[in-house]
């Protein structure tokens, strides 16, 4: 977890530096996309498994959202209710004033699931066609292929694509509809680093357009990377919902370990980007608000620190802490 | 948005798909052959009157097109397994225009399955005239409605494992009590059972065509109200089937 926390920081911090999509003006009170008291149980076999226990937000057209949960958290149950997949068992879910499926029907939704192959016997430009023709108003084929970096294998058979071409082809289907709310639901699961990082350009850019996209992800980076806003799920329950910066301060906390005799806690605690000390004896552990100033600072003011390491307290285990409970949390499928 | 694109589509990669396309046109041709091959001078089958070719030619015709049209299901429970029906319930695709795409492919394989076995029966002499053969195929067409419904329902409701063995067995019985195999006696309880299936019919629309008489009311009603149940069924499972597979 932690590896992969590193290689996503170094791709997502090259990216930073284009600047964030900045959000459309609402049109309307009726441009915004509202789920209210979405309840959904699953039978389970030890009894009803409660994906999702009362869901409460409302985004306004052209925001980015992520929704940032651990696995389990009920996010994919949220969003197939959101799409018109699933029927919450209490609850509503309207979409620009309308219900999930009339604005499927309009074409005003495009989506990534989160599982999904493509259907084999046709071309990667055959089978977007084949998309692209469902909808009022579709982009140019050809323009989507090369935007999602698949032009390069668009004549080749669906079922000749490795694991990252099927995921651009897939990002592909959802865009070509050129949706009013596009909803990825852990889009980049499946994808290598470069894929990711195209991926990423690819839906700024359509964000950028006073789009409004909605996506799933366990990683943190990306939702402070991607998105405007930040709702955070966990056991079917909304926990925390604001911008990005401010949930990556509620969760986003990593540990900076080392060995480091003589220092009083005060003294480590009032290093830059440091929030909590704790000692046993040689060992410390400060938790850090921004640990990256606070690892320059502590070598700086310390050079005999050793054995330093420096972890990200996982997703769980933050929402762990701000849910202040570790019972019970059985998911979605 | 032009539905007619995405049924082009739905053709195309049916006819691409050579093993499937292989395989649901060529076993009812060996069948064919295999059977009616060493009869072929037997011109009174059964004692029904009619040459064997010609009655094998017909049974297997009723064969391979309840198999084209149930595969049509087969190939719907693939789609499903790889999450691509979830992904079209997020299009402006109607229902309609779904099963207008569904019911075509099945009807195209049923047609290139009938045109086979056609050629076939020609080949080992059976020969009917241009009012014989349209009157004898288009009573067929009606005769499969109710199973192009089946095979949707089935793609719906199954897996692909389990719906492998579904349509064999399937196939198997409604041929056996449709008269594929041995005519059907024209009394007694099979006889009774026979005449409430379809494939009854199927195998019965091709006898018309010999000199017969048209489907009685009795035809008629056992294939409108199979299509009724069947529509409905593979409606409701289609409308329910947008989980998670």
């Amino acid at each position: 977890m932690s590896e992969r926390t590193t290689s996503m920081d170094a791709a997502v911090k090259d990216r930073l530096s284009g600047g964030r999509a900045t959000a459309a003006p609402a049109r309307g009170g009726q441009a915004r996309i509202e789920l209210s008291g979405l309840v959904k149980s699953f039978a389970g076999p030890n009894g009803p498994i409660r994906a999702v226990r009362g869901v409460d937000v409302s985004i306004a057209a052209g925001e980015t959202v992520a929704l940032l949960g651990p696995n389990g958290a009920g996010k994919s149950t949220t969003i197939d209710m959101l799409l018109g997949l699933l029927a919450p068992d209490a609850g509503t879910v309207t979409v620009f004033g309308r219900s999930p499926s009339d604005a499927v029907a309009q074409g005003a939704v495009g989506a990534m699931l989160q599982t999904g192959a493509l259907i084999k016997d046709l071309s990667v430009r055959e089978l977007v066609t084949m998309i692209a023709s469902l909808y009022p108003a579709p982009l140019e084929v050809e323009a989507v292929l090369e935007l999602t970096g698949a032009s390069e294998f668009a004549g080749q058979r669906t079922n000749k694509l490795s694991g990252g071409q099927t995921q651009r082809v897939r990002s592909a289907v959802a865009l070509v509809s050129d949706p009013e709310l596009l909803v990825l639901d852990e889009p980049t699961a499946a994808m290598d680093v470069e894929g990711r990082h195209l991926f990423w350009t690819t839906m700024r850019g359509f964000a950028a357009r006073g789009k409004t996209v909605l996506f799933a992800t366990h990683y943190l980076e990306e939702a402070d990377a991607y998105a405007d806003r930040a709702v955070l799920m966990a056991h079917g329950r909304i926990v925390a919902d604001g911008p990005t910066n401010e949930i990556k301060a509620m969760v986003g906390t990593r540990t900076i370990r080392a060995t480091l005799p003589g220092v009083e806690r005060d003294a480590l605690a009032a290093l830059p980007g440091v929030g909590g000390v704790e000692r046993r004896g040689e060992a410390v552990a400060l938790s850090c608000t921004d640990s990256d100033a606070a690892i320059r600072a502590l070598l700086a003011s310390y050079p005999a620190a050793r054995d330093i390491e420096i972890a990200a307290a996982g997703l769980e285990q933050a929402f762990l802490e701000l849910t202040g409970d570790g019972a019970g949390g059985t998911g979605g499928p | 948005m032009n539905p007619l694109v995405y049924t082009r589509y739905e053709l195309l990669r049916t006819l691409r798909n050579r093993r499937f396309f292989l395989l649901s046109l060529g076993f009812p041709l060996i069948l064919f052959f295999t059977i009616a091959g060493p009869q072929r001078d037997n011109h009174n089958f059964g004692g029904t009157g009619i040459p064997a070719p010609v009655y094998y030619m017909i049974g297997l015709a009723s064969f391979g097109t309840m198999s084209a049209m149930l595969s049509s299901g087969a190939r719907i429970a693939s789609e499903r397994a790889v999450g691509w029906n979830r992904q079209l319930r997020i299009t402006p695709l109607s229902p309609r225009n779904y099963f207008r795409a569904k019911v075509l492919t099945a009807y195209m394989m049923a047609l290139l399955s009938l045109a086979a076995l056609y050629l076939a029966g020609a080949s080992l002499g059976v020969s009917l005239t241009a009012g014989e053969w349209l009157q004898m195929t288009g009573l067929m067409l009606v005769g499969l409605i109710p199973l192009a419904a089946l095979g949707i329902w089935l793609g719906h409701m199954l897996t692909p494992e389990s719906i492998g063995p579904a349509m064999g067995g399937g196939i198997s019985l409604l041929a056996l009590l449709g008269g594929t195999w041995f005519p059907i006696a024209s009394h007694g309880f099979l006889h009774d059972v026979a005449q409430l299936l379809p494939s009854y019919w199927l195998v019965q629309a091709s006898h018309v065509a010999l000199g017969g008489h048209a489907w009685p009311a009795r035809g008629w009603i056992v294939i409108a109200v199979w299509t009724i149940v069947l529509s409905r069924l593979s409606a409701r499972a289609y409308r329910k089937d947008t989980g998670r597979v």
